[in-house]
């Protein structure tokens, strides 16, 4: 089995893992670590593409060893990735903080509040 | 457009910097965002009305300099051709989004001067984080607009999702947390699909430049199975963000419980970025796709979204979320145009009247997000049943309603009207009436609701709101502006219409013939009299009728009743998590395997 196989393979077992946490997982912050695996499954795949050489420079005629283009993607992908996890634990704390609230002092959550702290 | 002389070359002239004029409206937006942190809240809302000012001048010049060249713009970054560059490109439908965005953003922008700045009142954060999120937002919606490269679009659409989420729990409630969070996590999956999609086609042809990828695509025998796994893929994930049912599950409640203002933008402009995108694909990247029958599969979603979402807002108690899921029904129309478009089996109107619909509903749902907005801030309240009264203290609001209203359900000479129209037209010529059956049918429930609303708030009875607070007159005219808006779309000569055509191959036929003929008192007449009967029935069940009575007793009532928790349960096991990601990967088999079979089926 050659190396692009399995990493190949390896993506597509990612992407399943990472579908089925997202979908059947109940919490909200398994979801968020399913989806960080489906992620990086695509990007693996995006990577054995870019192994493969089937690429902008296979396209050109030149050499069939490895693509640049994929990888400054999959950078920029992760960036994205981050970004929108960020955004979730922030959502995720501020929700977890206002329950806690509503429990300690045993009432339901504040109505409205003036500030938003916890956006990004 | 048979202009004189002088304005032509005025408008030649204004091109002369050529491609490079596409970057200013995608620099307009970050500019507001660095020097945001700078000018904090209060300075920021001004700031961004004459930033969305000076986008809007720019959309202007960009689309004159479209229609007169008649051809598309192009502008490679940095003098880089694709494949390893990225180009900026605006053909006719760039245009009509970048003109869209830049109205409804301002009117919003304006409106949103009293909500986010309110004299007196200390900084809040809130108020900087909403025109950050709005300038996040416009920056997302003319990338998707101008973007021709699909990574470009994938981050576009990320930056999108990622400034409207946060709009949505801008008040920090706990509700709006859940809300914001569930749309969130929904909006990755999508947008996880859409990447998956990308990098297949990125194996296969090793560039993501539409163009160049569409003559490779085109240039085949047949569509290859990379190819139509991917359209299924991107299709669906497209789907998830546009929230066309049934993964619908997070729009509800997102939309209903934001601020007016990102509410409005929210229904009018986010989810419209996403379907842009889609439109892009099957029409710009694979236009082969919407000749196989799996095409028949959106019309079919759609279909459900106008009964489901038209259904489920005639129930909702509170203004807000009927407001919503009027957005969800509305989506539907949207996906109406893919089976109608076909190349070979009829007329190519629908792509026109799938724009129109984009620009018209932006224009309706804003202006009534708007108006739902100041209702509820007078009130306290949005609750339905108790808005007696609410036409006394509200007139200008109430009017904007209703115009808005006359849209949405497609009355002469309403932008929705034409729509629906050129979706009739092309529905007939292709011998699918059924189609239009759908479109009746919507016409006449969003009537139903759109009335059951007015009705109680023009209604007398029930305590005088003497203390409702008066909401700002500029607020009240930009609902009332953006409704006139979408109500004189139709009155606009044809060959406006025409500018969405520009850059396309083979030219579409013109859409003027759609509706040669549409406007007559005939058909005004024969619209509005299924309406009267609507109204009547509503009447029947009564907001005059004093309130909390069920309504007249007897089979209708049962039945209706019956039909409603029917619906309801369904609506209700629709948006449960598990349902809607299974409902996601349901989706994407069926799309790839009919793909699959539709292409063999056209080789052999």
């Amino acid at each position: 089995m050659s190396g692009e196989t399995l990493f190949g393979l390896c993506g597509a077992a990612l992407v399943g893992v990472g579908l089925f946490g997202v979908i059947c997982q109940p919490g909200a912050l398994r979801k968020l670590i399913a989806f960080n695996l489906l992620g990086s499954g695509v990007f693996l795949l995006f990577g054995v593409i870019a192994k493969r050489g089937g690429g902008a420079l296979a396209a050109a005629g030149q050499g069939a060893d490895g693509d640049p283009v994929p990888q400054a993607l999959v950078i920029t992908g992760l960036v994205v990735a981050f970004a929108a996890t960020a955004i979730a634990i922030a959502l995720l704390r501020r929700l977890a903080g206002l329950n806690d609230q509503g429990r300690s002092e045993g009432e339901p959550p504040p109505a409205s509040r003036s500030r938003s702290d916890g956006g990004p | 457009m048979e202009a004189s002389a002088i304005p032509t070359a005025w408008l030649a002239g204004l091109s002369a910097p050529g491609g490079v004029l596409l970057v200013v409206p995608l620099i307009l937006p970050v500019v507001g965002l660095l020097l945001g942190l700078l000018l904090g809240g209060r300075r920021l809302g001004p700031f961004v009305f004459v930033l969305l000012s000076a986008g809007l001048a720019a959309a202007v010049v960009v689309a004159a300099a479209v229609v007169t060249g008649g051809e598309p713009m192009l502008y490679q970054l940095g003098g880089w051709s694709p494949p390893l560059g990225v180009a900026l490109k605006a053909d006719g439908l760039s245009v009509v989004l970048l003109l869209t965005s830049a109205v409804v953003t301002l009117g919003v922008a304006v409106y949103a001067q009293r909500d986010f700045r309110p004299p007196g009142a200390r900084e809040t954060r809130g108020s900087l984080a909403f025109w950050m999120l709005l300038l996040g937002v416009w920056a997302g919606l003319n990338t998707v607009a101008l973007g021709q490269d699909l990574f470009t679009l994938f981050v576009a659409l990320e930056l999108l999702t990622f400034s409207a989420v946060p709009l949505v729990s801008l008040d920090g409630r706990a509700e709006t947390l859940a809300a914001a969070l569930r749309y969130l996590l929904f909006a990755l999956l999508g947008s996880v699909l859409y990447l998956l999609g990308a990098v297949l086609l990125y194996g296969a042809y090793g560039t993501l430049d539409i163009g160049l990828l569409a003559v490779q695509i085109a240039a085949a025998h047949a569509l290859p199975p990379s190819v139509l796994a991917a359209a299924a893929l991107m299709t669906v994930g497209l789907m998830a963000k546009t929230a066309l049912v049934p993964l619908h599950l997070w729009l509800p409640p997102a939309h209903a419980g934001a601020p007016p203002a990102a509410s409005a933008i929210l229904s009018a402009l986010v989810v419209k970025g996403s379907f842009f995108l889609l439109l892009r694909i099957w029409f710009d990247l694979i236009p082969g796709l919407l000749d196989l029958p799996a095409a028949q599969a959106l019309g079919v979603l759609g279909a459900a979204a106008i009964l489901l979402g038209n259904l489920m807002a005639l129930q909702q108690a509170r203004l807000k979320l009927l407001v919503a899921y009027s957005t969800v029904a509305q989506i539907g129309y949207l996906f109406l145009i893919f089976p109608l478009a076909g190349t070979t089996s009829g007329p190519t109107w629908a792509l026109s009247a799938g724009t129109l619909q984009v620009v018209s509903h932006a224009l309706a749902k804003g202006s009534l997000f708007l108006a739902a907005g100041l209702i509820a801030k007078a009130l306290g309240h949005d609750r339905i049943r108790d808005l007696a009264g609410v036409g006394r203290v509200l007139p200008i609001t109430l009017l904007a309603s209703g115009v808005a209203g006359l849209s949405l359900v497609g009355i002469q000479p309403s932008g929705g009207y034409l729509v629906k129209a050129a979706l009739q037209g092309a529905a007939e010529a292709g011998g699918t009436w059924w189609w239009g059956l759908v479109l009746d049918a919507g016409g006449l429930l969003t009537a139903a609701y759109l009335l059951w609303f007015i009705g109680h708030a023009l209604s007398g009875h029930g305590p005088h709101p003497a203390t409702a607070k008066a909401p700002g007159r500029a607020q009240e005219l930009v609902a009332l502006a953006l409704a006139l808006g979408s109500l004189l779309l139709g009155l606009l000569p044809a060959q406006v219409f025409e500018l969405i055509s520009v850059g396309r191959v083979p030219p579409p036929e013109p859409i003027a013939t759609a509706w040669a003929g549409a406007f007559h008192w005939g058909s005004l007449a024969a619209g509005l009299l299924p309406l009267l009967v609507v109204a009547v029935l509503v009447l029947a069940f009564g907001p005059w009728g004093g309130r909390r009575r069920p309504g007249p007793l007897g089979w209708p009532a049962v039945g209706a009743a019956g039909l409603g928790s029917a619906v309801g349960w369904l609506d209700a096991r629709l948006r449960c998590w598990p349902v809607a990601g299974f409902s996601l990967l349901a989706l994407v088999l069926t799309l790839g395997v009919g793909f699959a079979f539709g292409a063999r089926a056209c080789v052999t």
